[in-house]
């Protein structure tokens, strides 16, 4: 089951089971500290894995954003934000890198890439 | 008044034109999904979460911002404190005061607790969605989660992308 708040994004890439919830993106499951809502979106998109007998299936949540839909238009007209791309880790804190270059966690860590080849498939702190 | 979604294919189409970059290879499944029933209630599930927000916790390796196609396994008993995203195409403010809004690891905690769904597995398994490759996403990343969800013995895959 694939919850998406992109809904032509979603039909294109065609998932066997998906959600759509009509929220901004960076909201899939719901709005911030709102346990309530979070607890509705997750219901219903559960739910579905009991309902759909369809591959492709898509089920539309009730949920609203907000009554005002002005978000919908908000990135529009908008340059590029996205950040350079780079192979630096994007630390939230100076802490967490401090935390990471310990290595405690380096294997949890996995390296994607060479996973079919068995050969270094761990990762480790920068 | 309500208003149709959001056409971002469109929407984001017509900015790479305009700011000149190649046109994005958006990726149109048009083979039939695969397809498994559900074989068992709910409540007896074990539920793996995926999410492609850029998750990681405290002293794990940050995602970088270059197609990263490395996966974190955050064990599904973290602390929510510890919980942190590292992303450099959506809009995190709301993600780093709640993660639950990308990585609904408390949403899901909770059905457990109230016998909704079965449990959760060992992990919870990320990733850094913004890898300009889908091949690289099929044959590495995929392959890599699919590896690790049947490992863990999940029932059902919930999929969380930003």
């Amino acid at each position: 089951m694939t919850m998406s708040s992109a809904l032509d994004i979603t039909r294109a890439v065609n998932p066997p089971r998906a959600i759509f919830n009509d929220f901004p993106l960076g909201h899939t499951a719901g709005k911030p500290l709102d346990r309530k809502l979070q607890r509705e979106i997750m219901i219903e998109t559960l739910s579905a894995f009991a309902t759909m007998h369809t591959p492709g299936s898509i089920k539309l949540l009730p949920f609203e954003w907000s009554a005002d839909h002005s978000w919908k238009h908000a990135g529009a007209g908008a340059g590029d934000n996205r950040t350079e791309r780079t192979e630096v880790p994007m630390y939230q804190t100076e802490d967490d890198k401090a935390a990471a270059l310990e290595g405690k966690l380096a294997e949890e860590c996995i390296v994607c890439s060479n996973w079919s080849a068995g050969a270094g498939e761990r990762g480790s702190a920068p | 008044m309500a208003e149709p979604p959001v056409e971002y294919i469109k929407s984001i189409t017509r900015q790479y034109a305009k700011l000149g970059y190649k046109p994005y290879a958006w990726v149109y499944n048009t083979d039939a999904p695969p397809w498994q029933p559900l074989r068992k209630p709910l409540a007896q599930c074990r539920v793996a979460l995926i999410a492609s927000g850029g998750i990681y916790r405290h002293g794990q390796t940050a995602f970088h911002s270059k197609d990263d196609t490395s996966l974190r396994l955050i064990p599904t008993d973290v602390r929510t404190e510890d919980l942190r995203t590292s992303h450099f195409a959506y809009d995190q403010t709301d993600a780093r005061k709640d993660p639950n809004v990308v990585f609904p690891i408390d949403t899901l905690r909770g059905l457990v607790r109230e016998g909704f769904i079965g449990g959760l597995t060992e992990h919870a398994f990320t990733f850094m969605g913004g890898i300009y490759s889908s091949r690289r996403v099929r044959e590495d990343v995929a392959p890599a989660i699919t590896e690790r969800l049947k490992a863990e013995r999940a029932d059902l895959a919930l999929l969380v992308p930003v």
